[in-house]
């Protein structure tokens, strides 16, 4: 894999592949209510996520679809006047129950956050860290697990002769990255985006994009974005939320092509309002 | 349907849409003028239609450089991406047909004052009637979005083409009888063809606002009633 993807031409106008309406659904979402406090901020939600596919979340701020990216790992759980209500089910298994142990489910739900969050160690502590807190590895072995995820990451060749520098130290693009490699390293069966590139410039984010294309293949990619034309271009899948509720849900072409409900329609059109 | 937030972004398809009207308007002027030319031998006349041509193409090339602009700038979806495509294409159909205007207006020139058989421009005049009414109809329907009105004509694109095959049959009868007849009947029948043809540019543009309200592609096959290429010298005469 070479390390400065070139944002190639097929993927900057959106080449993504076609939604395959056959997948299997890798997390369920069924009857899923969230409140902060009394206020009811998600309402009755039922969507399926399917495996090795993109599904972008859209909608106006406000209208849930952090709090729903939120769900899935159960991060929310660190507020104490926050509760889910209803059933997430990651491979059958209701990732809501108390007794799931969290840790665990984060390893295997990763996520990323709008601004870059390496932690204040080196490139390569960025990314051993995490695999340390779960597996005991020789230092060879965790040698190749940084590696692989900076490869995957397509990070590598940019930082393989300095990785005992700090994190901190990369562009916003790179450590956007980092904090995906520190993601993969973790080897999760989903990868939450939360706007993964909105604070970055446009040719760090069409090297995302073109990773979150390439990592498609691997995990299950669940990508909260307020760039309309991102949606299109990476997502096989869009579900359009408003007021903490699920408006559309479909394969991204149809979507934006063609949506069903006026509301879609307003939101992406720019008419909302 | 509701206004964009970015008021410049509905004036921009509205300019869009504006210039199509104006385009339309034109073409059916130009069809009607360079049919009254061919009959009456207006030479006048014709060298008008001739001349209002520019305006169409001037009129066709900001159209789809406006709708270019619009992608490039908005980057329109839904709906909006479809209208600019539409107004893509039924700029270049009616520009088309502003062109398929313009040859028969050059032909009436060319004819001049020949010998013209009463019943053949009788029945150019006829086709002609029908195309213009399909014209103006496909032209309604994708002012108003109007789907429903829009495969009405295009169905009914078939009874043209019928009447292009008994006029082909006619002049080609007229040019077996006397070949004195082959220079004027050529003209005329390409003169027939050109009213074939804008007849195909309304189904053009009638599938296109299809598309434009449904987001869908007309999938079957349209009613086809064209049947020259079937008729050689011994059948017509």
């Amino acid at each position: 894999m070479s390390s400065t993807i070139a944002v190639n031409t097929s993927s900057a106008i959106g080449n993504a592949a076609a939604a395959d309406t056959n997948a299997p659904a890798r997390i369920a979402v069924k009857k899923l209510n969230f409140y902060y406090g009394d206020f009811r901020s998600l309402k009755d939600i039922s969507l399926d996520f399917y495996d090795r596919q993109v599904t972008a979340l859209i909608g106006p701020s406000g209208c849930g679809k952090s709090t729903l990216l939120r769900t899935f790992n159960r991060i929310y759980s660190l507020y104490p006047e926050q509760r889910a209500e209803g059933q997430i089910l990651l491979d059958g298994q209701n990732v809501l129950l108390p007794s799931i142990d969290v840790n665990e489910l984060r390893a295997r739900v990763g996520m990323v956050f709008q601004k870059p969050t390496p932690f204040p160690m080196s490139i390569y502590d960025n990314i051993a860290f995490g695999i340390r807190l779960y597996e005991k590895l020789s230092r060879s072995e965790l040698d190749g697990r940084v590696e692989e995820a900076l490869r995957k990451a397509a990070l590598w060749d940019e930082v393989k002769d300095k990785l005992r520098q700090s994190g901190m130290g990369l562009s916003g693009g790179q450590q956007q990255r980092l904090c995906i490699a520190r993601t993969i390293a973790q080897r999760p069966e989903v990868i939450l985006l939360d706007e993964p590139t909105s604070a970055l410039d446009p040719i760090s984010t069409g090297k995302i994009e073109e990773l979150i294309e390439q990592l498609r293949s691997e995990f299950t990619i669940v990508i909260v974005t307020h760039n309309m034309q991102q949606a299109a271009r990476i997502s096989q899948f869009t579900a359009f939320m408003y007021l903490g509720e699920l408006i559309e849900f479909g394969p991204t072409t149809k979507m934006f092509m063609n949506p069903s409900k006026k509301q879609t329609q307003d939101y992406i059109t720019g008419r909302f309002g | 349907m509701a206004e964009h937030i970015v008021s410049s972004y509905d004036n921009d398809l509205q300019a869009l849409r504006r210039r199509i009207s104006e385009m339309g308007g034109i073409a059916e002027k130009m069809l009607v003028d360079a049919i009254q030319a061919l009959v009456r031998h207006d030479t006048a006349l014709a060298q008008t239609v001739i001349a209002s041509d520019k305006r169409l193409d001037v009129l066709q090339r900001e159209v789809e450089e406006n709708a270019i602009l619009t992608i490039a700038r908005r980057q329109p979806l839904a709906v909006d991406l479809r209208e600019t495509i539409s107004a893509i294409r039924v700029s270049g159909d009616v520009e088309r047909i502003g062109d398929l205007a313009k040859n028969i207006a050059k032909r009436a020139l060319a004819i001049g004052s020949d010998f013209q058989p009463q019943k053949i421009v009788v029945g150019l005049q006829h086709m002609s009637d029908l195309v213009l009414g399909q014209l103006k109809d496909v032209l309604d329907a994708y002012a108003q979005k109007d789907t429903a009105r829009a495969l009405d004509v295009w169905k009914r694109d078939g009874a043209i083409d019928a009447l292009y095959t008994s006029l082909f049959r006619e002049l080609l009868t007229y040019m077996m009888e006397d070949p004195r007849n082959i220079s004027f009947c050529t003209h005329l029948l390409f003169c027939a063809k050109n009213i074939e043809r804008i007849g195909d540019h309304t189904t053009n543009i009638a599938e296109t606002v299809h598309y434009l309200v449904t987001g869908e592609t007309l999938a079957i096959d349209r009613p086809k009633n064209d049947r020259s290429i079937d008729t050689s010298a011994e059948a017509g005469a």
